[in-house]
């Protein structure tokens, strides 16, 4: 891969192809051909046009697992009038590739209105994924109506609090954070006094070595406070990361891929496999954003990560449903 | 909208006054015509509430309806009233029969901030 797309990194202080000071920001509209990479180990991303460019020893690696996000089971709107097909079909591109990916990390709005038929059929749909393991965390659609109980006994019964928890994986540290509950007027997600104190505890211990990845449905990071997308206390929550070398945190919730890096951490947001949502601030609202039927496609995705034991970096590839 | 509200309050009024002078005579039927209880209604779209800030009379029954594509909570900030999800055209009604502000939001989009006046 090259570092040649110029309109990616604005500013690169270390000339190691990443903008640690700045907004370094991709906005990937899947399929549109526009795609980022960030070398310098942590983080690479390939739109699913540019897949056939990748060679087997950037494929392949220790680990691999697939993010999917707001498969909002049960939305039946113009933007989407199908996303059991749209789902379905990122089902396929999971079992397409040419390794299955040790899981799959689903980052939230699986249903759309929280209802028990809704979370059946996605669980349908996984069923058929080559990965067999499967982590959640909950969007806000996916809490609508009893704080959670019913997504934490079927996705995260073992969590603790409102639904988070951590995991290792061949030598990388996964937590799952929640940050829609409690949602305070006028603010953003919030991730709360308990979890917060619950994650340092969680990461006291770890060498600082170990590759970390945090997945939760908001960003957290403020990608348009005015949309309510990011994170009152996320800061709170990546000082704790601070020591480690490398921490990727994938986030949903925004419906388009963006990347930000700010020092060790890279942000990652994942598009939906149900309806893309506008640009920040480019529509009065965050609505869902209707595209002609033979572009929908286009705009949604899945994630896939690869990480090669030995490196620090993780490698994250954005492939659209076209 | 007060000032129709309270043209409607006079109207009631005048509607009592005169089943109370003239009612003892005749016996009251059904068919009274009531005067009708004061309404009034809030529009949820792009992600607002619209209009932001709504004043109404005491005793007024507001409504919200939920006329954009995705499903919104009305939810007052100190507990006095919480709708359920409103998909898309459903509504929820709340009836003010005390004065005050009444500061609410949207429990899915917190962003989306709103007040009923009641006075």
């Amino acid at each position: 891969m090259t570092r040649s797309n110029k309109n990616i990194i604005e500013h690169d202080h270390n000339h190691d192809g990443i903008d640690r000071r700045g907004f370094l920001k991709c906005m990937a509209w899947a399929g549109t051909g526009a795609f980022c990479v960030i070398q310098g180990g942590v983080l690479k991303s390939y739109s699913l046009s540019r897949l056939s460019e990748i060679g087997p020893s950037e494929a392949a690696g220790e680990l691999s697992f697939v993010q999917i996000s707001d498969s909002h089971m049960g939305f039946n709107k113009p933007a989407n009038p199908d996303v059991v097909g749209t789902l379905k079909a990122a089902v396929d591109k999971i079992n397409a590739l040419s390794r299955a990916p040790e899981f799959l990390l689903h980052t939230g709005d699986i249903s759309h209105l929280s209802k028990p038929e809704e979370f059946d059929t996605v669980d349908q749909i996984l069923k058929n994924a080559a990965p067999k393991d499967a982590f959640f965390v909950p969007g806000e659609h996916d809490v609508l109506n009893d704080d959670g109980k019913s997504f934490r006994d079927r996705y995260a019964k073992n969590a603790k609090g409102d639904g988070w928890y951590s995991f290792d994986k061949k030598g990388v540290h996964f937590v799952g954070l929640v940050n829609v509950m409690n949602l305070k007027p006028g603010g953003l997600g919030t991730l709360g006094h308990e979890q917060l104190e619950w994650l340092e505890d969680d990461v006291k211990h770890l060498k600082h070595s170990t590759p970390i990845v945090v997945f939760a449905h908001i960003p957290l990071w403020s990608v348009y406070p005015e949309w309510g997308w990011g994170t009152e206390d996320s800061a709170q929550a990546l000082s704790y990361l601070k020591k480690f070398g490398s921490v990727t945190v994938l986030n949903g919730h925004i419906h388009q891929t963006m990347q930000k890096v700010e020092g060790n951490v890279t942000f990652h947001t994942a598009c939906s496999t149900a309806f893309p949502q506008p640009q920040p601030g480019k529509a009065p609202s965050p609505g869902p954003m209707k595209v002609p039927d033979d572009q929908l496609r286009g705009v949604l995705g899945i994630t896939d990560v690869n990480h090669v034991q030995g490196q620090h970096g993780l490698a994250v590839i954005d492939s659209s449903l076209a | 909208m007060s000032r129709s509200v309270s043209i409607c309050s006079l109207a009631a009024a005048a509607a009592f006054l005169f089943v109370g002078v003239f009612g003892a005579t005749k016996p009251v039927s059904a068919t009274v015509p009531q005067a009708p209880a004061s309404t009034a209604e809030v529009k949820i779209d792009n992600f607002s509430f619209g209009p932001q800030t709504l004043t109404v009379a005491v005793g007024t029954t507001v409504t919200w309806i939920n006329r954009d594509d995705i499903p919104h909570t009305v939810v007052s900030n100190n507990g006095v009233f919480k709708s359920k999800v409103l998909d898309t055209d459903d509504k929820f009604s709340y009836t003010f029969s005390k004065a005050g502000d009444y500061q609410y939001f949207c429990s899915i989009h917190p962003k989306m901030t709103g007040k009923v006046v009641a006075q």
